[in-house]
Protein backbone atom coordinates (compact mmCIF):
# COMPACT_ATOMS: atom_id res chain seq x y z
CA UNK A 1 0.00 0.00 0.00
CA UNK A 2 3.30 2.40 1.17
CA UNK A 3 4.46 1.42 -2.11
CA UNK A 4 1.63 2.24 -4.51
CA UNK A 5 1.29 5.70 -2.54
CA UNK A 6 4.79 6.69 -2.89
CA UNK A 7 4.77 5.67 -6.95
CA UNK A 8 2.08 7.37 -7.49
CA UNK A 9 2.62 10.50 -6.04
CA UNK A 10 6.39 10.42 -7.57
CA UNK A 11 4.56 10.07 -10.99
CA UNK A 12 1.99 12.48 -10.02
CA UNK A 13 4.95 14.75 -9.09
CA UNK A 14 6.52 13.71 -12.19
CA UNK A 15 3.63 14.52 -14.48
CA UNK A 16 3.07 18.18 -13.18
CA UNK A 17 6.62 19.25 -13.16
CA UNK A 18 6.66 18.03 -16.59
CA UNK A 19 2.89 19.81 -18.03
CA UNK A 20 4.93 22.81 -15.69
CA UNK A 21 8.08 23.02 -17.99
CA UNK A 22 5.85 22.07 -21.22
CA UNK A 23 2.51 23.83 -20.51
CA UNK A 24 1.23 21.94 -23.53
CA UNK A 25 -2.11 20.53 -22.16
CA UNK A 26 -3.11 23.82 -19.90
CA UNK A 27 -2.82 25.94 -22.38
CA UNK A 28 -4.72 24.27 -25.35
CA UNK A 29 -7.24 23.65 -22.71
CA UNK A 30 -7.54 27.41 -21.78
CA UNK A 31 -7.28 28.72 -24.93
CA UNK A 32 -10.28 26.04 -26.33
CA UNK A 33 -12.64 27.25 -23.45
CA UNK A 34 -12.44 30.73 -23.58
CA UNK A 35 -12.72 30.73 -27.21
CA UNK A 36 -16.11 28.46 -26.31
CA UNK A 37 -17.56 30.83 -23.69
CA UNK A 38 -16.46 34.05 -25.62
CA UNK A 39 -18.20 32.55 -29.32
CA UNK A 40 -21.08 31.16 -27.80
CA UNK A 41 -22.24 34.23 -25.72
CA UNK A 42 -21.99 36.50 -28.85
CA UNK A 43 -24.00 34.45 -31.09
CA UNK A 44 -26.80 33.45 -28.40
CA UNK A 45 -27.13 36.64 -26.17
CA UNK A 46 -29.75 34.95 -23.88
CA UNK A 47 -31.34 36.63 -21.09
CA UNK A 48 -30.66 35.82 -17.65
CA UNK A 49 -33.85 33.31 -17.30
CA UNK A 50 -32.46 31.74 -20.40
CA UNK A 51 -29.11 31.34 -19.39
CA UNK A 52 -29.53 29.42 -16.03
CA UNK A 53 -31.09 26.51 -18.04
CA UNK A 54 -28.23 26.11 -20.96
CA UNK A 55 -25.36 27.39 -19.01
CA UNK A 56 -24.89 23.83 -17.53
CA UNK A 57 -25.01 22.25 -20.77
CA UNK A 58 -22.80 24.68 -22.10
CA UNK A 59 -20.52 24.52 -19.60
CA UNK A 60 -19.76 21.26 -19.03
CA UNK A 61 -19.16 20.05 -22.80
CA UNK A 62 -16.98 23.10 -23.10
CA UNK A 63 -14.84 21.15 -20.19
CA UNK A 64 -15.47 17.92 -21.58
CA UNK A 65 -14.22 19.26 -24.63
CA UNK A 66 -11.24 20.54 -23.56
CA UNK A 67 -11.00 17.56 -21.15
CA UNK A 68 -9.77 15.59 -24.04
CA UNK A 69 -6.73 17.75 -24.97
CA UNK A 70 -5.47 17.01 -21.66
CA UNK A 71 -6.32 13.55 -21.76
CA UNK A 72 -4.67 12.55 -24.59
CA UNK A 73 -1.38 14.83 -24.16
CA UNK A 74 -0.59 13.03 -20.24
CA UNK A 75 -0.30 9.66 -22.87
CA UNK A 76 1.17 11.40 -25.19
CA UNK A 77 4.43 12.11 -23.60
CA UNK A 78 4.96 8.22 -22.17
CA UNK A 79 4.92 7.77 -25.72
CA UNK A 80 7.73 9.71 -26.89
CA UNK A 81 10.93 7.47 -26.35
CA UNK A 82 8.74 4.31 -25.31
CA UNK A 83 9.20 5.75 -21.51
CA UNK A 84 6.08 4.20 -20.74
CA UNK A 85 8.08 0.64 -21.20
CA UNK A 86 10.64 1.57 -18.43
CA UNK A 87 7.15 1.62 -16.17
CA UNK A 88 6.39 -1.94 -17.58
CA UNK A 89 9.24 -3.59 -16.26
CA UNK A 90 9.85 -1.97 -12.79
CA UNK A 91 7.93 -3.98 -10.24
CA UNK A 92 5.87 -0.69 -10.06
CA UNK A 93 2.00 -1.73 -9.77
CA UNK A 94 -0.33 -0.59 -12.89
CA UNK A 95 -2.93 1.22 -10.66
CA UNK A 96 -0.16 3.26 -9.14
CA UNK A 97 0.20 4.70 -13.27
CA UNK A 98 -3.50 5.30 -13.40
CA UNK A 99 -4.31 6.74 -10.29
CA UNK A 100 -1.27 9.16 -10.48
CA UNK A 101 -1.94 10.33 -14.40
CA UNK A 102 -6.26 10.18 -13.05
CA UNK A 103 -5.37 12.61 -10.25
CA UNK A 104 -2.90 14.66 -12.79
CA UNK A 105 -5.57 15.27 -14.98
CA UNK A 106 -8.32 16.07 -12.54
CA UNK A 107 -5.80 18.85 -10.91
CA UNK A 108 -5.43 20.12 -14.42
CA UNK A 109 -9.23 20.10 -15.76
CA UNK A 110 -10.12 21.66 -11.72
CA UNK A 111 -7.92 24.24 -12.35
CA UNK A 112 -9.47 24.75 -15.75
CA UNK A 113 -12.60 25.22 -14.25
CA UNK A 114 -11.54 27.67 -11.51
CA UNK A 115 -10.64 29.83 -13.88
CA UNK A 116 -13.44 29.44 -16.75
CA UNK A 117 -16.26 29.60 -14.00
CA UNK A 118 -16.21 32.79 -12.98
CA UNK A 119 -15.86 34.08 -17.02
CA UNK A 120 -19.23 32.04 -17.38
CA UNK A 121 -20.60 33.53 -15.09
CA UNK A 122 -19.63 37.48 -15.88
CA UNK A 123 -20.51 36.64 -20.02
CA UNK A 124 -23.74 34.94 -18.88
CA UNK A 125 -24.48 37.05 -15.79
CA UNK A 126 -25.47 33.86 -13.83
CA UNK A 127 -26.24 33.68 -10.37
CA UNK A 128 -27.58 31.07 -8.83
CA UNK A 129 -31.29 30.91 -7.84
CA UNK A 130 -30.68 27.11 -5.82
CA UNK A 131 -28.48 26.25 -2.95
CA UNK A 132 -25.16 27.85 -4.97
CA UNK A 133 -22.54 25.20 -2.68
CA UNK A 134 -24.13 22.15 -4.36
CA UNK A 135 -22.26 22.89 -7.25
CA UNK A 136 -18.88 22.13 -6.04
CA UNK A 137 -19.75 18.48 -4.94
CA UNK A 138 -20.89 18.75 -8.67
CA UNK A 139 -18.10 20.03 -9.88
CA UNK A 140 -16.33 17.55 -7.76
CA UNK A 141 -17.79 14.37 -9.05
CA UNK A 142 -18.41 15.39 -12.42
CA UNK A 143 -14.73 16.17 -13.36
CA UNK A 144 -13.60 13.06 -11.77
CA UNK A 145 -16.19 10.99 -14.33
CA UNK A 146 -15.08 13.17 -16.83
CA UNK A 147 -11.10 12.24 -15.80
CA UNK A 148 -11.35 8.49 -14.69
CA UNK A 149 -13.26 7.17 -17.62
CA UNK A 150 -10.87 9.71 -19.83
CA UNK A 151 -7.55 8.23 -18.21
CA UNK A 152 -8.54 4.81 -19.13
CA UNK A 153 -9.84 5.27 -22.49
CA UNK A 154 -6.52 7.54 -23.69
CA UNK A 155 -4.79 4.16 -22.26
CA UNK A 156 -6.79 2.29 -24.04
CA UNK A 157 -5.96 3.99 -27.40
CA UNK A 158 -2.75 4.99 -27.23
CA UNK A 159 -1.27 2.25 -29.63
CA UNK A 160 -3.83 2.78 -32.23
CA UNK A 161 -3.07 4.77 -35.22
CA UNK A 162 -6.08 7.67 -34.74
CA UNK A 163 -5.70 8.01 -31.25
CA UNK A 164 -7.14 11.75 -31.23
CA UNK A 165 -10.33 10.62 -33.04
CA UNK A 166 -10.49 7.08 -30.68
CA UNK A 167 -10.51 8.62 -27.77
CA UNK A 168 -14.01 10.86 -27.99
CA UNK A 169 -15.53 8.11 -29.85
CA UNK A 170 -14.62 6.04 -26.72
CA UNK A 171 -15.08 8.54 -24.29
CA UNK A 172 -18.28 10.47 -25.14
CA UNK A 173 -20.82 8.02 -25.73
CA UNK A 174 -19.75 6.14 -22.16
CA UNK A 175 -19.86 9.56 -20.35
CA UNK A 176 -23.15 10.80 -21.45
CA UNK A 177 -24.94 9.11 -17.98
CA UNK A 178 -22.04 11.87 -16.43
CA UNK A 179 -22.61 14.18 -18.11
CA UNK A 180 -26.55 14.54 -18.25
CA UNK A 181 -26.05 14.08 -14.24
CA UNK A 182 -23.43 17.37 -14.53
CA UNK A 183 -25.95 19.37 -16.52
CA UNK A 184 -29.24 18.66 -14.86
CA UNK A 185 -27.53 19.50 -11.21
CA UNK A 186 -26.07 22.86 -12.74
CA UNK A 187 -29.15 23.31 -14.08
CA UNK A 188 -31.87 23.16 -10.95
CA UNK A 189 -29.12 24.31 -8.99
CA UNK A 190 -28.77 27.42 -11.07
CA UNK A 191 -32.41 28.02 -11.51
CA UNK A 192 -33.49 27.05 -8.37
CA UNK A 193 -35.76 24.44 -9.53
CA UNK A 194 -36.12 21.18 -6.73
CA UNK A 195 -33.83 19.13 -5.47
CA UNK A 196 -30.18 18.42 -7.63
CA UNK A 197 -30.13 15.23 -4.50
CA UNK A 198 -30.66 12.34 -7.42
CA UNK A 199 -28.28 13.13 -10.25
CA UNK A 200 -25.08 14.27 -7.34
CA UNK A 201 -26.14 10.43 -6.30
CA UNK A 202 -26.36 9.30 -9.56
CA UNK A 203 -23.07 11.24 -10.17
CA UNK A 204 -21.74 9.50 -7.26
CA UNK A 205 -22.73 6.52 -8.21
CA UNK A 206 -21.00 6.78 -11.76
CA UNK A 207 -18.39 7.44 -10.30
CA UNK A 208 -17.73 4.69 -8.17
CA UNK A 209 -18.37 2.05 -10.31
CA UNK A 210 -16.09 3.37 -13.35
CA UNK A 211 -13.29 3.67 -10.81
CA UNK A 212 -13.55 0.18 -9.87
CA UNK A 213 -13.70 -1.00 -13.62
CA UNK A 214 -10.93 1.09 -14.49
CA UNK A 215 -8.74 0.02 -11.46
CA UNK A 216 -9.62 -3.55 -12.25
CA UNK A 217 -9.37 -3.62 -15.79
CA UNK A 218 -5.64 -1.21 -16.00
CA UNK A 219 -3.32 -3.64 -16.02
CA UNK A 220 -4.52 -5.60 -18.95
CA UNK A 221 -4.23 -2.36 -20.87
CA UNK A 222 -0.90 -1.68 -19.55
CA UNK A 223 0.35 -4.51 -20.63
CA UNK A 224 -1.31 -5.09 -24.03
CA UNK A 225 0.84 -4.48 -26.98
CA UNK B 1 19.56 -3.30 -3.75
CA UNK B 2 22.10 -6.23 -4.92
CA UNK B 3 22.39 -8.43 -7.80
CA UNK B 4 20.82 -11.97 -7.00
CA UNK B 5 23.75 -14.55 -6.17
CA UNK B 6 23.75 -16.73 -9.71
CA UNK B 7 25.84 -19.57 -9.54
CA UNK B 8 28.01 -18.86 -13.16
CA UNK B 9 27.41 -21.92 -15.09
CA UNK B 10 23.74 -22.29 -14.56
CA UNK B 11 21.10 -22.15 -16.79
CA UNK B 12 19.50 -18.81 -15.89
CA UNK B 13 17.61 -18.04 -19.10
CA UNK B 14 15.25 -20.42 -20.46
CA UNK B 15 13.37 -20.10 -23.55
CA UNK B 16 11.00 -23.28 -24.76
CA UNK B 17 9.50 -23.02 -27.93
CA UNK B 18 9.08 -19.35 -28.57
CA UNK B 19 6.57 -18.25 -31.17
CA UNK B 20 5.91 -14.39 -31.57
CA UNK B 21 3.22 -13.05 -33.65
CA UNK B 22 2.43 -9.85 -34.64
CA UNK B 23 -0.73 -10.26 -37.16
CA UNK B 24 -0.09 -12.71 -39.60
CA UNK B 25 3.97 -11.73 -39.57
CA UNK B 26 5.61 -14.17 -37.51
CA UNK B 27 8.81 -12.32 -35.50
CA UNK B 28 9.64 -15.89 -34.03
CA UNK B 29 9.27 -19.24 -34.82
CA UNK B 30 9.52 -21.72 -32.04
CA UNK B 31 12.95 -20.39 -30.39
CA UNK B 32 14.52 -22.95 -28.02
CA UNK B 33 17.67 -21.55 -25.99
CA UNK B 34 19.28 -22.13 -22.67
CA UNK B 35 21.78 -19.46 -21.43
CA UNK B 36 24.16 -19.82 -18.42
CA UNK B 37 24.37 -17.05 -15.97
CA UNK B 38 27.88 -14.52 -15.40
CA UNK B 39 28.21 -14.17 -19.55
CA UNK B 40 28.36 -11.85 -21.92
CA UNK B 41 26.01 -13.06 -25.13
CA UNK B 42 26.13 -11.02 -28.05
CA UNK B 43 22.99 -11.37 -30.25
CA UNK B 44 23.82 -11.11 -34.02
CA UNK B 45 21.54 -11.03 -37.10
CA UNK B 46 20.41 -9.02 -39.37
CA UNK B 47 17.69 -6.71 -39.73
CA UNK B 48 14.26 -8.18 -39.01
CA UNK B 49 15.95 -11.16 -38.29
CA UNK B 50 13.66 -10.91 -34.60
CA UNK B 51 16.63 -10.15 -32.15
CA UNK B 52 14.75 -6.90 -30.61
CA UNK B 53 11.45 -9.21 -30.56
CA UNK B 54 13.45 -11.65 -28.54
CA UNK B 55 14.82 -9.07 -26.29
CA UNK B 56 11.41 -8.05 -25.56
CA UNK B 57 10.09 -11.33 -24.91
CA UNK B 58 12.95 -12.16 -22.50
CA UNK B 59 12.66 -8.45 -20.32
CA UNK B 60 8.43 -9.46 -20.44
CA UNK B 61 7.93 -6.44 -23.00
CA UNK B 62 6.37 -9.01 -25.71
CA UNK B 63 3.48 -11.61 -24.86
CA UNK B 64 4.84 -14.82 -25.96
CA UNK B 65 2.32 -16.22 -28.65
CA UNK B 66 2.85 -19.66 -27.68
CA UNK B 67 5.74 -20.99 -25.79
CA UNK B 68 7.65 -20.37 -22.56
CA UNK B 69 10.78 -17.54 -20.84
CA UNK B 70 12.05 -18.19 -17.69
CA UNK B 71 14.32 -15.78 -16.08
CA UNK B 72 15.62 -17.39 -12.82
CA UNK B 73 13.03 -19.70 -12.99
CA UNK B 74 9.98 -17.27 -12.91
CA UNK B 75 8.21 -15.81 -15.81
CA UNK B 76 9.21 -12.17 -16.56
CA UNK B 77 7.12 -9.98 -14.96
CA UNK B 78 7.56 -11.71 -11.76
CA UNK B 79 11.71 -11.54 -12.46
CA UNK B 80 11.31 -7.87 -12.98
CA UNK B 81 13.64 -6.76 -10.40
CA UNK B 82 16.43 -9.08 -11.82
CA UNK B 83 16.21 -7.84 -14.68
CA UNK B 84 17.49 -4.43 -16.40
CA UNK B 85 16.40 -3.40 -19.69
CA UNK B 86 17.72 -0.83 -22.48
CA UNK B 87 16.00 -0.04 -25.64
CA UNK B 88 16.92 1.58 -28.09
CA UNK B 89 14.81 4.53 -27.71
CA UNK B 90 16.19 6.00 -24.30
CA UNK B 91 12.91 5.21 -22.12
CA UNK B 92 13.93 8.41 -20.71
CA UNK B 93 11.83 12.20 -20.47
CA UNK B 94 13.16 14.27 -22.26
CA UNK B 95 11.74 17.49 -20.14
CA UNK B 96 13.83 15.77 -17.39
CA UNK B 97 17.59 16.28 -16.09
CA UNK B 98 19.64 13.03 -16.06
CA UNK B 99 19.32 12.76 -12.53
CA UNK B 100 15.64 14.00 -12.44
CA UNK B 101 14.48 10.92 -14.46
CA UNK B 102 16.76 8.72 -12.56
CA UNK B 103 14.93 9.99 -9.53
CA UNK B 104 11.82 8.87 -10.64
CA UNK B 105 12.59 5.57 -12.10
CA UNK B 106 14.53 5.03 -8.24
CA UNK B 107 11.13 4.86 -6.53
CA UNK B 108 9.52 2.90 -8.97
CA UNK B 109 12.04 0.28 -7.71
CA UNK B 110 11.72 1.71 -4.40
CA UNK B 111 14.88 2.99 -4.14
CA UNK B 112 14.80 6.30 -1.94
CA UNK B 113 17.56 8.90 -2.17
CA UNK B 114 19.80 10.32 -4.58
CA UNK B 115 22.82 8.70 -3.98
CA UNK B 116 22.35 5.49 -5.87
CA UNK B 117 21.31 7.50 -8.85
CA UNK B 118 24.60 10.16 -8.60
CA UNK B 119 26.61 6.52 -8.38
CA UNK B 120 25.29 5.13 -11.86
CA UNK B 121 25.06 8.37 -13.72
CA UNK B 122 29.05 8.68 -12.48
CA UNK B 123 29.74 5.29 -13.60
CA UNK B 124 28.67 5.90 -16.99
CA UNK B 125 30.66 8.87 -16.96
CA UNK B 126 28.47 11.32 -16.66
CA UNK B 127 27.95 14.22 -14.57
CA UNK B 128 25.01 14.01 -11.81
CA UNK B 129 25.16 17.44 -11.48
CA UNK B 130 24.06 18.28 -15.09
CA UNK B 131 20.62 20.54 -15.31
CA UNK B 132 20.54 20.22 -19.20
CA UNK B 133 17.82 18.33 -19.80
CA UNK B 134 17.78 14.91 -21.68
CA UNK B 135 16.16 16.35 -24.82
CA UNK B 136 19.47 18.36 -24.96
CA UNK B 137 21.85 15.80 -24.52
CA UNK B 138 23.75 14.54 -27.50
CA UNK B 139 22.88 10.65 -28.55
CA UNK B 140 25.92 9.21 -27.06
CA UNK B 141 25.06 10.74 -23.57
CA UNK B 142 21.21 10.11 -23.92
CA UNK B 143 22.77 5.92 -24.33
CA UNK B 144 24.92 6.63 -21.72
CA UNK B 145 22.20 7.74 -19.40
CA UNK B 146 19.88 5.09 -20.80
CA UNK B 147 22.18 2.71 -19.71
CA UNK B 148 22.43 4.13 -16.49
CA UNK B 149 18.46 3.66 -16.26
CA UNK B 150 18.80 -0.17 -17.09
CA UNK B 151 21.47 -0.50 -14.15
CA UNK B 152 19.99 2.08 -11.39
CA UNK B 153 18.25 -1.03 -9.10
CA UNK B 154 21.16 -2.63 -9.48
CA UNK B 155 19.99 -6.26 -12.00
CA UNK B 156 21.40 -9.10 -12.06
CA UNK B 157 20.52 -9.98 -15.42
CA UNK B 158 21.05 -6.85 -18.43
CA UNK B 159 19.06 -6.76 -21.65
CA UNK B 160 20.69 -4.29 -24.18
CA UNK B 161 19.15 -3.25 -27.61
CA UNK B 162 21.38 -1.46 -29.57
CA UNK B 163 23.39 0.27 -26.54
CA UNK B 164 25.97 1.86 -29.06
CA UNK B 165 24.30 2.80 -31.94
CA UNK B 166 25.23 6.44 -32.81
CA UNK B 167 27.72 6.31 -29.62
CA UNK B 168 31.65 8.09 -30.37
CA UNK B 169 34.30 4.98 -30.83
CA UNK B 170 35.50 6.53 -27.08
CA UNK B 171 32.09 6.06 -25.52
CA UNK B 172 31.61 2.82 -27.10
CA UNK B 173 35.21 1.36 -25.73
CA UNK B 174 34.13 3.21 -21.85
CA UNK B 175 30.32 1.28 -21.98
CA UNK B 176 32.11 -1.90 -23.17
CA UNK B 177 34.81 -1.24 -20.22
CA UNK B 178 31.92 -1.08 -17.61
CA UNK B 179 29.81 -4.14 -19.27
CA UNK B 180 33.00 -6.06 -19.17
CA UNK B 181 33.30 -5.40 -15.14
CA UNK B 182 29.46 -6.15 -14.73
CA UNK B 183 30.14 -9.51 -16.17
CA UNK B 184 33.24 -9.97 -14.56
CA UNK B 185 31.46 -9.09 -11.56
CA UNK B 186 28.90 -12.13 -12.09
CA UNK B 187 25.80 -10.10 -14.08
CA UNK B 188 24.01 -11.87 -16.95
CA UNK B 189 24.41 -9.54 -20.24
CA UNK B 190 22.55 -9.81 -23.08
CA UNK B 191 24.09 -7.49 -26.23
CA UNK B 192 21.79 -6.94 -29.57
CA UNK B 193 23.97 -4.64 -31.75
CA UNK B 194 25.17 -4.65 -35.19
CA UNK B 195 28.44 -3.42 -33.95
CA UNK B 196 29.75 -7.34 -32.76
CA UNK B 197 33.80 -6.23 -33.00
CA UNK B 198 32.76 -3.83 -30.64
CA UNK B 199 32.56 -6.54 -28.12
CA UNK B 200 34.61 -9.36 -29.98
CA UNK B 201 37.63 -9.30 -27.63
CA UNK B 202 35.04 -9.51 -24.24
CA UNK B 203 31.80 -11.76 -25.25
CA UNK B 204 31.56 -15.08 -23.99
CA UNK B 205 28.98 -16.15 -26.83
CA UNK B 206 27.61 -14.88 -29.93
CA UNK B 207 24.18 -15.77 -31.01
CA UNK B 208 23.19 -15.48 -34.63
CA UNK B 209 19.73 -14.97 -35.10
CA UNK B 210 18.02 -15.29 -38.96
CA UNK B 211 14.35 -15.22 -40.12
CA UNK B 212 13.01 -15.21 -35.98
CA UNK B 213 15.16 -18.31 -35.13
CA UNK B 214 18.67 -19.19 -33.62
CA UNK B 215 20.50 -20.42 -36.07
CA UNK B 216 24.09 -20.86 -34.58
CA UNK B 217 25.77 -20.41 -31.28
CA UNK B 218 29.24 -19.61 -31.12
CA UNK B 219 31.72 -19.09 -28.21
CA UNK B 220 34.03 -16.01 -28.29
CA UNK B 221 36.50 -14.20 -26.00
CA UNK B 222 39.51 -16.65 -26.08
CA UNK B 223 38.17 -19.75 -28.10
CA UNK B 224 37.62 -16.77 -30.64
CA UNK B 225 34.88 -16.72 -33.59
CA UNK B 226 35.29 -16.55 -37.12
CA UNK B 227 31.84 -15.17 -37.62
CA UNK B 228 31.61 -12.17 -35.27
CA UNK B 229 34.49 -10.57 -37.25
CA UNK B 230 32.35 -10.41 -40.58
CA UNK B 231 29.64 -8.17 -38.76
Amino acid sequence: MSSLRSITLATLTKDIRLEWRSRDAINSMLFFSLLVVVIFSFSFDPNAEESREIAGGLIWVAFLFAAVVALNQTWARELRNQVLDAYRVSPAPANALFVAKALGNFILVTLLEAVMAPLFMIFYNLRALGPAWQLIPVAILGTWALVVNGTFFAAMSLRTRSREIMLPLLLFPISIPAVQSMVEATRIILAGDGSARFWIVLLLTYDVVFTTACLALFETILQAE
Amino acid sequence: MSAPEIPAAASIVTVSNLIKQFGRFVALRGVNAEFAGGKLYVILGDNGAGKTTFLRALAGLAQPTRGEVSILGKNPPEACRDVGYMAHPSLLYDEMSGLENLRYFARLYGIAGDSRCAQVIRLVRLDPELTRPVGQYSQGMRQRMSLARAILHDPGILFLDEPFSNVDVRSAGEMVELLTSMRDAGKTIFVVTHQASLLESVADEFVWMQAGQIVDRTAGRTQGSSRAGTE
